[in-house]
C-alpha cells in the first residue's frame, strides 16, 4: 500500500517534469519562429532598443510577463534599471502557445522558476490598458 | 574558351560585390524640417495609398482598412477577414492606376483560405471602393500552403508603367524548401495583369509545374516595393536574416540568391553559408550590415524638399527612422537618418502633393514639412 502510494507519488512527479519539458521545447520552438529576431537568441536583445530577457527583472511578473505576450507592449518600460520606450506588438498566439513561451523563457539564458505557466493560466489574464 | 571567359566575368563579379564601399549612416546635426502627426492613433500602420482626392487609404495589420478624409476616419466595410498572426496581417494596398475612372483597389493580408485546416498564407485581393464599402470582392492570387508559420508574410503591390502588378511573398518560414523552388509559393515577386489573369511572357509559363505567376525568385522577406520614377524599374528591398538586408532591382526570371547566397547569418551567429556570391544568381544593389529591419520604400522625386529629390527613402523597424541614400550609378554613395527616433517606421510614400508620410508604429501618419 505504502509502496503503491508512493509509485503513484513518483509518476505524476514525472508526469509534471514531463509536460513542463514538452512545453519547454514547444516554446523554444515558437521563441525561434516568433521572438528571436528582436530578443536574439541568448535572450539579451538590443542595448537601448529591445530589452533583454535572460536575467530580466521584469520577468519576475509572471503576470505581466504573460500579458505583455498576450496583449503586446506600447510605451516605457524598465528592465534592470534601463527605461526601453517601443512597442511589442501582440503576435496572435494560442493561449497554450503563449503558455509554452512563457515557460521557455522563464527557465532560459540563467532564468528559473518553480512556476509552470498553463494554458487555463494565459486565458485568466485579461487585457488592463 | 567561352566557359573560361565566363568565369572570368564572374569572379569580376564576385570581386566587385564582396567589395562594398564602406558606407556609414550620417547623423545631422541640423534638420530643416519639422515632422507633423496627421492621422494619429494608430497601432501598425502597415501600409497605405493616396487616392486621386489626396485622401488616404491606411492598413491596420490587424485588419482594419481605414480611409482618411478630411480629418476623419472611417473603417471601410466588407474586408475579408484577416488571419492575424506574427507577422502577418493585412499589408499592402494600392490603387489602379486608372481609379478616378474605375474605383479599383488592391490589397494584400494574410488569409486561412484555402484546404488546409489551420494556419495562413499571403492573398492578394481586389475590389471596387464605392462610398466606404467593398465591392466586387474578388480574390486574385493566394499563396499555398497555409502555414502556422508566423514569419515572411511579405507584402507590397506596385504597379509598373505597363500596367502590371507586381506583389511579394517572404519566405513564410521555410527557406530551405521554398524560395528556390519556382514550383512553389514564398520568396518570391509576383507579377499580374490588373485583372489577376498571368501574363503570357511571365518568365516560367512554359516551365512544367511552375508557379507561372512568380516573376523573380530566391527572396526572403521582402517588405519595400517601389518603382524608380525615371527609369520605371520596379525596386525592392528585403529582410535579411542577421545582416544582409537588401536592395535588389526586380528582373523577369532572376534568381536572387536566397538562402544559396547571403551577406548575413543564422540569428545564432552561425553560419548560414559561406557563398555570398554563385553564377546564376544576382548580388544586391546594397546590402545593409547590422540589419536596419527595412520596411516601405519610396523614391524622392519632385518632392517638396529641394535637396532630396533623387534619393531613396527606406523605413527601419529596427532603428526607427527613415534612410536616405543616394546613388552615383546605382551604386550607394551615401546614408542618413531623417526623422530620427520617430519610432518603427513600416512604410513610406510621397504624397501627390510632393511631401513624405511615414506611417509610424503606435504613433500615425507624420508628414515631414520643410521649415520655410
Amino acid at each position: 500500500m505504502r509502496i503503491s502510494i508512493f509509485f503513484l507519488f513518483l509518476s505524476s512527479v514525472t508526469f509534471a517534469q514531463n509536460n513542463e519539458e514538452d512545453s519547454y521545447k514547444r516554446g523554444q520552438m515558437l521563441y525561434d519562429d516568433f521572438c528571436v529576431r528582436c530578443h536574439l537568441p541568448d535572450g539579451t536583445g538590443e542595448a537601448g532598443l529591445i530589452p533583454p530577457l535572460a536575467s530580466a527583472d521584469f520577468l519576475q511578473n509572471i503576470q505581466a510577463t504573460v500579458h505583455s505576450i498576450k496583449y503586446g507592449l506600447h510605451g516605457p518600460i524598465t528592465v534592470n534599471g534601463v527605461r526601453y520606450n517601443n512597442t511589442m506588438a501582440p503576435m496572435g498566439l494560442e493561449n497554450d502557445e503563449i503558455a509554452d513561451i512563457t515557460n521557455y523563457i522563464l527557465n532560459s539564458w540563467g532564468n528559473t522558476t518553480d512556476v509552470i505557466v498553463t494554458e487555463a493560466y494565459v486565458q485568466g489574464i485579461k487585457e488592463t490598458k | 574558351m567561352t566557359t573560361r571567359y565566363l568565369s572570368y566575368v564572374f569572379l569580376l563579379q564576385v570581386l566587385i560585390a564582396c567589395a562594398q564601399p564602406d558606407v556609414t549612416i550620417s547623423t545631422p546635426d541640423h534638420t530643416n524640417y519639422t515632422i507633423d502627426v496627421i492621422v494619429p492613433d494608430l497601432e501598425i500602420p502597415w501600409g497605405m495609398a493616396f487616392l486621386p482626392d489626396n485622401s488616404l487609404l491606411i492598413a491596420e495589420k490587424e485588419g482594419q482598412l481605414i480611409h482618411f478624409q478630411n480629418g476623419q476616419k472611417t473603417n471601410i466595410e466588407n474586408v475579408p477577414t484577416t488571419y492575424v498572426r506574427g507577422q502577418g496581417g493585412l499589408m499592402g494596398i494600392a490603387i489602379h492606376p486608372n481609379f478616378k475612372d474605375n474605383n479599383i483597389i488592391y490589397f494584400t493580408q494574410s488569409s486561412s483560405v484555402g484546404f488546409d485546416k489551420s494556419g495562413g498564407n499571403t492573398a492578394l485581393y481586389r475590389a471596387v471602393l464605392q462610398d466606404n464599402e467593398l465591392q466586387d470582392v474578388s480574390l486574385l492570387y493566394k499563396a499555398e500552403p497555409n502555414t502556422k508559420k508566423g514569419v515572411h508574410f511579405g507584402s507590397r503591390i506596385v504597379f509598373d508603367n505597363d500596367g502590371y502588378l507586381y506583389f511579394t511573398v517572404g519566405d513564410r518560414g521555410n527557406r530551405d524548401v521554398n524560395p528556390q523552388d519556382i514550383t512553389r509559393d514564398g520568396g518570391k515577386v509576383y507579377r499580374l495583369r490588373d485583372n489577376g489573369e498571368i501574363p503570357t511572357d511571365n518568365p516560367f509559363v512554359d516551365v512544367s509545374n511552375a508557379k507561372t505567376a512568380v516573376y523573380s525568385y530566391g527572396h526572403r522577406n521582402p517588405q519595400g516595393m517601389t518603382k524608380h520614377p525615371v527609369t520605371g524599374e520596379i525596386w525592392t528591398h528585403e529582410h535579411g536574416p542577421r545582416g544582409g538586408d537588401e536592395i535588389n532591382i526586380i528582373q523577369a526570371g532572376k534568381n536572387y540568391g536566397w538562402p544559396k547566397i547571403t551577406y548575413g547569418k543564422n540569428y545564432t551567429g552561425t553560419t548560414i553559408t559561406k557563398d555570398k556570391a554563385l553564377p546564376g544568381m544576382e548580388q544586391p544593389l546594397y546590402y545593409w550590415i547590422p540589419s536596419i529591419a527595412p520596411s516601405g520604400m519610396a523614391f524622392v522625386h519632385n518632392s517638396a524638399y529641394a535637396d532630396w529629390d533623387g534619393s531613396l527613402v527606406v523605413g527601419s523597424l529596427k532603428f526607427n527612422y527613415l534612410e536616405r541614400l543616394t546613388f552615383d550609378n546605382n551604386r550607394v554613395v551615401y546614408r542618413e537618418k531623417i526623422a530620427n527616433q520617430i519610432g518603427r517606421v513600416r512604410d513610406v510614400v510621397l504624397g501627390p502633393d510632393g511631401f513624405l508620410y511615414l506611417a509610424v508604429e503606435s504613433k500615425g501618419i507624420c508628414k515631414i514639412v520643410p521649415n520655410p
